[in-house]
């Protein structure tokens, strides 16, 4: 995983020394600004992946930053934290020019895979590629096809999005919670196991008959898809 | 303040001495307007008086020129009456008349004309009167004229009446206003008293509707109407507190003895991540409780109800039921559905996506049959065998029913007892036998909040055998398929 430069605009210290250690540990480079003024300054000096921005700032407010810093065409990817939940305030805060948005409290290996996928989207000006290929694997955008090892696997439509989503993310993690939103668009928890029963399945179709299997789970976060060979 | 100076800062007295000003005026206007009247018709009369006395002078004067006129004169002004007579010569010599002095110029005037004059019995007294001036050959002038006594005795009648009118109207319209002011403010009084009491806690007190359905008694049905429905809702505020505080207890004491239990651990690194690991298990499990509630508690005040947008209710289910069915399947059940394409709700799809997976997971979680008819064939391809245990089967139905969307939930497992139905919507209620499996006792109180915040209901029914759950929901014009041919007016105003 490569070194990311994130900014923290979090006014509680204690969280934010958190997230910073957090981010340090994982060998990214994390600063962080207790107010919404000296996190706007800091940001637009550029230079950031990604930022973490909470909602509630004092001096300005986190929607305010945001629409603030697109305004100067700043493009970094915004994560908002918030306490509120809801999902007129995640419609909001993305409204506001956010990416992506994570209500409070959070599990930091969630916050860690959202901030990954986020700084994957960078390169903004690359086309998108129409075929994803992971060792054998290989996903056509277009015509809907997956082979393996050139062998067609027959996938429901749901289960394509799914594939296509970890392969879009190929090589990080990916949360369950990230999956039903951008699989399914929902937004809450489905409390039991559902998004598990769906990885397994598609786990027997792409991975049950060949070697090396590429989708992994990890543990306490979520799932990757990833060249076991590599 | 004083009660009278309250009354005199009150509308209602505001009101009375506007009404006093507007009556008296119309009154001076009404007298004024009768007096002017009356006044032309005394000049009238006076003035055809003239005429007539004029004519007989004339006559006299043709008969017996200048002298037999004195002579008449003289006669006449003996006699009572309010006529007035003056002749005069070529120097302005009285020659005859009842007239002591005169306003000089007089005398040169043409036609009627009001002077006032003495006579010689009374020269203080400034009398009037109406006259007219002929002017004879020779010199000489005669006025013939009459006192105008009796005008100045009706305008005198005029002024009294109007003094007394007002006198009365401002009398009686104090009256009326202390009256309407007392009457009026005495039940603002206990209105504000009343309020005054709520305002201090104690919500069960009600403003007074006296009964006789004026506006302020629908004031204060309304403002009852208010407060009935705060107190709901504090009622319902003070449930939910009351139940997080129970409720979030035993959660937070398993965390508390985890993280304690795990502090006794003598230096196993691996128990000390298990602990930790349970310990965080427990704070998501409450935070997930802590954000159902948060949920409920948004959908049942309505504050989500301006984001609401119009979204396909079947699509929406099918969603959740393609999420659900790998793991109903790996459970061993069945998940059938039966979708009607194409019915629109206005509504928040994200809280009724949540209601019906909850619906679901319920299902799924207490819907099995009940094992005596351990028949059916084991079809589920599960991984771990499952010889005895009857196939569950779910069944989702989306369909139209008249002017609603109803989203049916339906499992063949024991059902609710029929005593239980109304209690398993209240939060955080488990029947018996639910209570040792995962769950919060939340997801039907989040399915009737949010049927709720959509204009809609949910019931219970008896599938037979087994529980069905139905989400009704009012569906927007458009689902009805027809929207032209239905009044789209009286729809919109049924709907919205």
């Amino acid at each position: 995983m490569s070194s990311m430069r994130i900014l923290i605009i979090e006014d509680d210290r204690d969280a934010a020394a958190y997230l910073v250690k957090a981010f340090r540990e994982v060998g990214h480079v994390a600063d962080h600004a207790t107010d919404g003024l000296t996190g706007y300054d800091l940001a637009r000096e550029g230079g950031y992946d990604v930022a973490v921005v909470d909602r509630m700032l004092p001096k300005m407010d986190g929607l305010s930053l945001i629409g603030a810093l697109r305004a100067q065409n700043v493009d970094t990817p915004i994560l908002i934290l918030s306490a509120l939940g809801q999902v007129d305030d995640r419609v909001k805060g993305l409204r506001a020019g956010g990416d992506d948005y994570l209500a409070k409290p959070y599990a930091f290996s969630e916050l860690l895979a959202r901030v990954d996928a986020l700084a994957r989207r960078r390169p903004k000006g690359a086309s998108e590629e129409t075929v994803y290929r992971i060792a054998d694997l290989e996903l056509d955008r277009l015509s809907h096809k997956v082979t393996r090892g050139g062998v067609e696997i027959p996938l429901q439509p749901r289960e394509f999005r799914l594939l296509e989503y970890l392969m879009q993310h190929a090589g990080k993690v990916v949360t369950r919670t990230m999956l039903l939103e951008s699989v399914w668009d929902y937004h809450f928890d489905p409390q039991t196991n559902v998004i598990d029963v769906h990885i397994s399945r598609l786990r027997a179709k792409i991975d049950k008959d060949f070697d090396p299997p590429l989708l992994h789970t990890v543990r306490g976060a979520g799932y990757m898809i990833r060249d076991g060979a590599r | 303040m004083t009660a009278l100076g309250k009354i005199f800062r009150t509308t209602a007295f505001k009101l009375a001495l506007a009404f006093l000003a507007l009556s008296a005026a119309g009154a001076g206007l009404v007298l004024s307007i009768v007096g002017m009247e009356v006044f032309t018709l005394v000049d009238e009369e006076s003035k055809q008086t003239i005429a007539a006395e004029a004519d007989g002078l004339a006559e006299q004067y043709a008969q017996g020129g200048i002298r037999r006129l004195g002579y008449v004169i003289e006669q006449r002004t003996r006699e009572p009456g309010s006529s007035i007579y003056l002749l005069t010569n070529y120097a302005g010599e009285t020659l005859a008349g009842n007239i002591e002095r005169l306003p000089p110029g007089v005398l040169d005037k043409p036609g009627f004309i009001e002077t006032p004059y003495e006579t010689a019995d009374d020269s203080t007294l400034d009398r009037r009167a109406l006259a007219r001036i002929f002017v004879l050959p020779g010199g000489f002038r005669l006025l013939v004229g009459h006192d105008l006594r009796d005008r100045a005795r009706i305008a005198h009648v005029m002024v009294r009446a109007l003094e007394i009118s007002l006198v009365c109207l401002a009398a009686l319209g104090a009256l009326g206003a202390l009256f309407v002011a007392r009457r009026v403010l005495r039940r603002i009084d206990a209105m504000s008293n009343a309020s005054r009491a709520i305002m201090a806690g104690d919500l069960t007190e009600r403003l007074p509707v006296s009964g006789s359905g004026d506006e302020l008694d629908r004031l204060a049905e309304n403002l009852n109407d208010m407060l009935a429905r705060i107190g709901e809702l504090m009622v319902g505020l003070r449930e939910v507190s009351d139940n997080i505080a129970h409720d979030l207890r035993t959660p937070l004491t398993r965390l508390r003895n985890h993280a304690e239990a795990a502090l006794r651990l003598e230096g196993d690194a691996r128990a000390y991540r298990a602990a930790l690991e349970r310990t965080i298990e427990e704070s998501d499990g409450l935070i997930r409780v802590f954000n159902a509630l948060l949920m409920i508690a948004r959908a049942e005040s309505g504050a989500d109800r301006s984001a609401l947008s119009d979204f396909d209710v079947g699509e929406a289910a099918h969603g959740v039921v393609e999420l659900y069915e790998p793991a109903a399947e790996e459970a061993g059940a069945k998940l059938k559905a039966d979708i009607e394409p194409g019915l629109i709700v206005r509504g928040n799809r994200e809280l009724l996506g949540q209601s019906i997976a909850n619906l679901l997971d319920n299902a799924l979680k207490y819907g099995a049959p009940a094992p005596i008819l351990a028949l059916a064939p084991p079809t589920a391809p599960s991984e771990e065998a499952r010889p005895a245990a009857p196939t569950t089967e779910v069944e989702l139905v989306v369909r139209r029913a008249g002017e609603m969307v109803e989203i049916v939930v339906a499992d063949h497992g024991p059902g609710i007892d029929p005593a239980d139905r109304a209690r398993v919507f209240e939060r955080f209620v488990r029947l018996e036998g639910a209570r040792s499996r995962p769950g919060s006792g939340l997801g039907l109180s989040l399915a009737a909040a949010v049927a709720h915040l959509h204009g809609g209901a949910v019931r219970l029914e008896d599938n037979q055998p087994g529980l069905r759950v139905v989400i009704s929901l009012p569906a927007r014009p458009a689902a009805l398929g027809e929207p032209l041919e239905k009044a789209p007016a009286a729809n919109a105003a049924a709907l919205s």
